[in-house]
């Protein structure tokens, strides 16, 4: 129980009987009395505590801080009766009390925000792809560096590497290409069907998937799946200090960390995205036989006469571009983590949608191109 | 007078590894107790299973006269109010500044008006002694030391009736760790607290502690106040107080 009485001798003396339970649980109830008292100009206050039952330091932290707001404006305050044991709780609460500090205000008007901020969203993408540049070649050297000392290649740890992010990749990567074959098949037949031109739907399944299809699905599921994790790995190392402890032992962290990460994915890639052109076509298979009555066989038979050998040739060849641009996104964003675990969740998110987006923009381009040479 | 804290034959393991086999140690009301023993002993493993951050295997521990083991949600809400855990490292929370560190608790668990909790933030945060410039900085713009600081208040933010220590002072520069060290008592003498700590640091040993458990050997060795240890005959504890 907490009570408070404001008790006005004249509209400048006030005498304030304070009675029970004075804690951070329930000080809040009396808080509106206080800040009255704060708000009314008084030349005389006594705080009369004879009835404090119980003080925390809370409560001592509110009378402490009552009495010399009052002091500070020039009015005589005290403090009575107080029970004798809780003095000691009243003097560590005043020794302790610091007043609130006004922060130099850096604000500015609105419109130089809006600049600046506008500025700032312009430049930033350049600042970070000049960085993403020069970690770039940064990797590049160290990749040189070691081709002259082979063995000095961390080959163990992209072995790791690869099975980590390659082979366990498999079944997410067959599930998706076996489903995208299946879909683009069975929307492709309806419209075949109605020209009658049924047997084309395996060119247009196996030209489609082996082209562009299966290496767009498996880089965007690797970017999600290996993107994200180098970046919260490096990150993670980055924040407890671990890169630092490589460098000062000399140990190169492109040469430990960037390198086989990127190798692996080099080395993975074309062969996921083989297994996805397999599973993709598959996909298709089962779609072509049940809806348009083209067997496994004819199937096969036909994909062997019409499609060209180039069509695989030009998805395995952009598979370890993809990863290349993958694992260096990754890193790189890795290595921008810095100070607090909140920045290791802000990279790895930027990470995978920097990694999905360059996949992308950069099969469009390649496409673009062949299709202008007219491979 | 039952001790706050009873823990009675805590058996531990971490898969085939046994590290506890029978731990009993009481902690009254009041008391500045550590818990000592070398590296790998188990003793910040103990504080955690005292705390609830991690299970046991056998024996029982009472907190506050609760059985831990198989606590009700509302028992373990009361007690969690009821205590507070410095962490070595501070363990703050990075995505707020150094005053919403120390407030949180108070704006979650008490109805407070937001310019009084502020004001027992400030307050917390001059006790710990942390400069008032670091205000309003994040935890990754703060040193080691000064971590400790806020962490210390955050942990004080709550009156909390036990408070735990991991490693209080390590980290911290002579001249801050005595202040730390005069602090602890001070707030334990004056709040009336019950302090829990892990610690290494002798002169902690020498001048904060009332009592004190070893470790060794995945048994308690030695159990009593600092005068008891020295007069002990066993080389293990003299060891410890390096005399």
């Amino acid at each position: 129980m907490l009570n408070i009485e404001l008790d006005f001798k004249s509209p400048d003396v006030c005498i304030v009987h304070v009675s029970g339970v004075l804690t951070k649980d329930n000080i809040d109830k009396i808080y509106s009395s206080v800040k009255k008292l704060k708000q009314t100009s008084l030349v005389f206050i006594e705080l009369e505590c004879s009835k404090v039952t119980l003080l925390d330091n809370a409560g001592a932290l509110l009378l402490v801080d009552l009495i010399a707001f009052h002091t500070q404006q020039k009015s005589s305050a005290t403090l009575t009766n107080l029970d004798k044991s809780f003095q000691s709780m009243l003097i560590f609460a005043r020794k302790n009390l610091r007043q609130k500090i006004s922060l130099k205000s850096n604000k500015s008007s609105s419109i130089v925000t809006f600049t600046n901020n506008l500025g700032a969203s312009v430049i930033s993408p350049i600042d970070s792809f000049i960085l993403f540049l020069s970690f770039f070649g940064e990797t590049f050297a160290q990749f040189f560096r070691l081709m002259l000392k082979p063995w000095l290649f961390r080959i163990k740890a992209t072995i790791a590497h690869i099975e980590k992010s390659g082979a366990k990749a498999l079944p997410i990567v067959a599930l998706t290409s076996f489903l995208v074959g299946l879909v683009i098949a069975y929307q492709g037949a309806g419209q075949l069907a109605k020209f009658g031109a049924n047997i084309f739907i395996v060119d247009m399944v196996s030209i489609s998937v082996f082209r562009e299809l299966a290496p767009l699905i498996t880089a965007i599921v690797i970017a999600g799946r290996s993107a994200s994790s180098y970046t919260a790995e490096i990150g993670t190392m980055k924040i407890t200090e671990e890169i630092d402890a490589m460098r000062t032992m000399g140990f190169d962290p492109v040469r430990f960390l960037v390198l086989p990460r990127v190798m692996a994915l080099v080395i993975s890639m074309p062969l996921i995205v083989f297994f996805a052109d397999i599973v993709g076509v598959f996909g298709g298979m089962i779609v072509a036989d049940s809806q348009l009555g083209i067997s496994f066989h004819e199937f096969i038979i036909r994909a062997r006469d019409v499609v060209e050998i180039k069509h695989l040739m030009i998805g395995l060849i952009k598979a370890p571009f993809f990863g290349l641009l993958i694992a260096l996104i990754g890193c790189f964003r890795g290595f921008q983590v810095t100070g607090s675990t909140e920045s290791i969740g802000h990279y790895t998110t930027i990470s995978v949608v920097n990694a999905i987006f360059w996949v992308i923009a950069c099969n469009a381009i390649i496409s673009v191109v062949l299709t202008e040479v007219g491979i | 007078m039952s001790p706050l804290i009873k823990v009675r034959d805590v058996v531990t393991r971490f898969g085939d590894k046994l590290v506890h086999d029978g731990v009993s140690i009481d902690i009254k009301e009041g008391e500045v107790y550590g818990i000592l023993g070398g590296s790998g002993s188990g003793k910040s493993t103990l504080m955690r299973e005292i705390i609830m951050l991690q299970d046991f295997h056998g024996g029982s521990i009472e907190v506050m006269g609760k059985q831990i083991k198989n606590i009700s949600y509302a028992d373990s809400m009361e007690l969690k109010k009821n205590w507070a855990m410095l962490f070595q490292f501070g363990a703050l929370y990075s995505s707020l500044n150094v005053i919403e560190n120390v407030s949180i608790p108070l704006v979650e668990y008490t109805k407070l008006p937001a310019q009084m909790i502020e004001q027992i933030a400030l307050s917390k945060l001059k006790m710990s002694g942390l400069k008032e410039e670091a205000t309003y900085l994040f935890p990754s713009e703060l040193s080691g030391g000064m971590k400790k600081r806020v962490a210390l208040a955050r942990a004080l933010a709550m009156e909390p009736k036990i408070i735990f220590l991991d490693e209080p002072t390590s980290g911290l520069d002579p001249v801050s760790a005595e202040n730390f060290d005069r602090l602890i008592r001070e707030l334990a003498s004056l709040l009336k607290l019950t302090v829990v700590m892990v610690t290494h640091d002798l002169h902690t040993i020498e001048h904060v502690l009332d009592k004190f458990c070893i470790i060794h050997e995945k048994k308690i060795l030695f159990e009593g106040t600092r005068e008891e240890a020295l007069a002990s005959e066993n080389y293990v504890v003299r060891e410890f107080l390096k005399v």
